[in-house]
């Protein structure tokens, strides 16, 4: 039987707004097992971002209600950085800048974290250097990217590339990918793509939230799932991605 | 919310807390023209700084403790501090062996072995024990090749034309109280002369140590760097943690000849008193250095972690044409930390340039307050300052100032000022956290890469400890 990755059952969440809280997901269910890639589409404000946050761990939501399980434990009892290193990736659709902070010692930092947590050995630098450069060809980027201050000055086409490194550096076990497509050109667009294809296995899996169909051309999705009022709406295969290109959100109404 | 978390950022327990028993000859504690003369003849002092201490002791009667900072203290009582304090035995020893075994524990605890088996080989090290210098390595290697590295005691003894020429050349006794106060009671201090032509081959440092409850710390450092040399310093400061505070009020006095250069690097990591802010040291010190020649260049790079109030602003007299002053400072506070620092930087000469670059971090409820003039006088043509200072706020309730005044006194000139505020803000840890790092590390990670400009500037490895150091500072419970 295929390994059900995250079960998210019933979920409610809220933010906190000038003191009093808005609840944004509405009873949200989703699954996704091994091998598999899910898109979520849907309006603005819809709660997409929300979901990738809540997933992740973002101490501005808070969990009122449902479960959600990732590989069968409770996901809501971990710190964030627990989270990370049990398996789960965001990718962020605004990566922050964090100034004065080398881009590959984060890097191997963030690489080690994981292999303590799991009770594996650390990488030394030159080691490192060897398994860096390997995933930054993947991706077309210079070895110069590594030199520099962690996203500081990245345009935004490399702040996304910078997600999918990290992406393929830790090899998670869920990779969820808020908008990584937004703001790429073309061409940029395939070789993201192209990291996501490399990363996919019949072990891990995708979680995409996008706006556009256009990534999904390059990244076939198993289902695609429409995001509205906080629940999931409807349900698909990618042909639904391309029904909501044509006719809008209105068709899953 | 993580705001929350960061207000239970508490400072690790400070390592250095600790009080060595020893017996020490002590002076009763109070201030008059009488314990001025007692230290002078402790000190065996010539008559030429027996005046020197009498009238800065006038000067200081005259005046008044200033209160223009944004540091709030008691009043100080100075009639309730011990000025002079020593380990019995003799003072600075030439062989170690004779040094109290006490005293040596003490500093391999603190990480600082001083006996010659022992001794840092790229370093080397004036240990200043309350009033007084224990021990001093590496000096007869050093002046083989003419470098004077020695307690300022014995080179009042040993140098006393040196002293006379350059002792309070830079910092008057008028300068201002606290320099008065130090003119009239130094007990020690570090000197260094290098001569004319000369890199010192290593780094020359004075680690500074306060013991005994109630009593001041303090001392004079003269700093000679002759033509067409070099040398780098750094001094490193602790004390025990007691429920009273104490005050070190320094005086430090730099002077490069023609195409000299002198490095001044501070690790200050004093005592800061406990979370409710009892306790400490009030660390309020006079620093300047004197570019005097052509073509010379002073550089202060400090690190200030520790003290319950922190007041001092090492400061360029570029006098020399193309003389160059540079200062980086990283302050950082936190629980009920007060600092008030920064630079002063004095344009005369032409073509003068000077860089200040200013890192504040305040956590708690702390205060950090960067305060600097740059003054750029008529005859300094062509000069250019260039400035920047930011500041880094943790939590709610701390709170950064930035007080810059300028100057310019002519129009062939350039100033430059650039400044900013910032959060340690909630989705930079978040993004951290998301890829595997804890709490604390993230925090340390931010910190030590907002840090970085000024922590390139420390030598060698004093810059993976002043990291170290500031992660402790801010090591918490959060997690």
């Amino acid at each position: 039987m295929t390994e059900t990755i995250i079960s998210i059952k019933n979920l409610h969440a809220h933010i906190d707004e000038d003191g009093k809280p808005r609840e944004i997901l509405k009873g949200l269910n989703l699954e996704i097992k091994a091998g598999e890639v899910h898109a979520i589409m849907g309006p603005n404000g819809s709660g997409k971002s929300t979901l990738s946050k809540v997933l992740a761990g973002h101490p501005d939501y808070e969990v009122t209600e449902g479960s959600i399980e990732f590989h069968g434990k409770n996901l809501l009892e971990l710190e964030p950085d627990a989270r990370a290193n049990s398996g789960l990736f965001l990718a962020f659709q605004y990566p922050v800048e964090i100034p004065g902070v080398n881009n590959l010692s984060f890097l191997r930092m963030s690489y080690n974290s994981k292999q303590k947590y799991l009770g594996k050995e650390e990488m030394d630098p030159l080691d490192f250097d060897d398994f860096i450069e390997e995933k930054i060809n993947i991706l077309k980027m210079n070895t110069s990217f590594l030199d520099r201050n962690l996203n500081e000055g990245f345009s935004g086409g490399e702040k996304k590339k910078n997600e999918i490194l990290q992406m393929l550096v830790l090899n998670p076990s869920l990779a969820i990918l808020d908008e990584t497509d937004s703001g790429l050109d073309i061409d940029a667009l395939r070789i993201v793509a192209d990291g996501i294809n490399t990363y996919k296995s019949s072990k891990n899996a995708v979680l995409l939230i996008t706006h556009y169909q256009r990534l999904l051309d390059y990244v076939q999705p198993d289902f695609v799932h429409v995001l509205a009022g906080g629940v999931i709406q409807q349900t698909g295969d990618k042909n639904l991605a391309l029904e909501l290109e044509k006719s809008g959100y209105a068709v899953s109404k | 919310m993580i705001d929350t978390n960061l207000e239970k950022l508490q400072s690790q327990q400070y390592k250095y807390g600790f009080q060595t028993n020893i017996e020490a000859e002590t002076f009763p504690k109070g201030l008059s023209e009488h314990i001025v003369l007692k230290i002078s003849e402790k000190k065996n002092d010539p008559e030429f700084l027996k005046e020197f201490r009498l009238n800065a002791y006038k000067q200081f009667q005259k005046m008044q403790n200033p209160h223009w900072s944004n540091v709030h203290f008691p009043e100080i009582d100075f009639q309730d501090i011990i000025y002079y304090s020593a380990p019995k035995k003799k003072e600075a020893k030439q062989n170690l062996d004779e040094v109290d075994p006490e005293i040596l524990r003490t500093y391999e605890k603190l990480g600082i072995p001083i006996t010659e088996q022992k001794r840092l080989e790229g370093i080397a090290v004036d240990a200043i024990f309350d009033s007084v210098s224990v021990a001093n390595t590496h000096k007869k290697a050093l002046l083989e090749i003419g470098v004077i590295f020695c307690s300022i005691s014995e080179a009042i003894r040993e140098y006393p034309e040196l002293i006379k020429k350059y002792l309070g050349t830079v910092v008057p006794h008028s300068d201002n109280y606290y320099s008065a106060l130090n003119g009239a009671v130094f007990s020690d201090g570090t000197f260094i002369y290098i001569p004319p032509n000369t890199r010192c081959p290593i780094e020359l440092s004075t680690n500074f140590r306060i013991n005994t409850e109630g009593s001041g710390q303090f001392e004079r450092t003269l700093i000679v760097c002759d033509s067409n040399s070099y040398v780098s310093y750094l001094e490193g400061c602790t004390a025990p943690a007691f429920d009273t505070n104490q005050l070190h009020a320094a005086v430090v006095e730099l002077i490069a000849m023609d195409n000299a250069e002198i490095k001044y690097s501070t690790v200050q990591n004093w005592y800061a008193g406990d979370e409710n802010g009892k306790g400490g040291i009030f660390n309020f010190v006079t620093k300047r250095g004197k570019c005097l020649g052509n073509n010379s260049k002073i550089s202060w790079t400090q690190v200030e972690t520790g003290s319950a109030v922190t007041w001092k602003y090492p400061s360029c007299i570029l006098q020399g044409d193309n003389s160059v002053g540079e200062f980086f400072s990283v302050a950082l506070t936190n629980n009920l930390q007060q600092a008030d620092t920064g630079t002063k930087m004095i344009h005369i000469g032409k073509n003068t340039k000077s860089t200040i670059v200013s890192k504040g971090i305040s956590a708690g409820k702390s205060e950090n307050t960067y305060r600097g003039l740059v003054k750029i006088l008529p005859s300094a043509t062509n000069a250019k300052n260039y400035t920047q200072c930011d500041s880094m706020l943790i939590g709610a309730k701390s709170m950064a100032n930035t007080t810059p005044y300028i100057e310019v006194g002519n129009n062939s000139s350039s100033v430059e000022h650039e400044a900013s505020t910032s959060k340690i803000s909630e989705d930079q840890l978040f993004y951290l956290q998301q890829r595997g790092i804890s709490t604390e590390d993230a925090i340390s990670t931010i910190i030590s890469g907002f840090c970085k400009d000024v922590f390139k500037e420390l030598p060698g490895e004093f810059a993976a400890e002043a990291n170290q150091l500031m992660s402790l500072k801010l090591e918490n419970s959060v997690g």
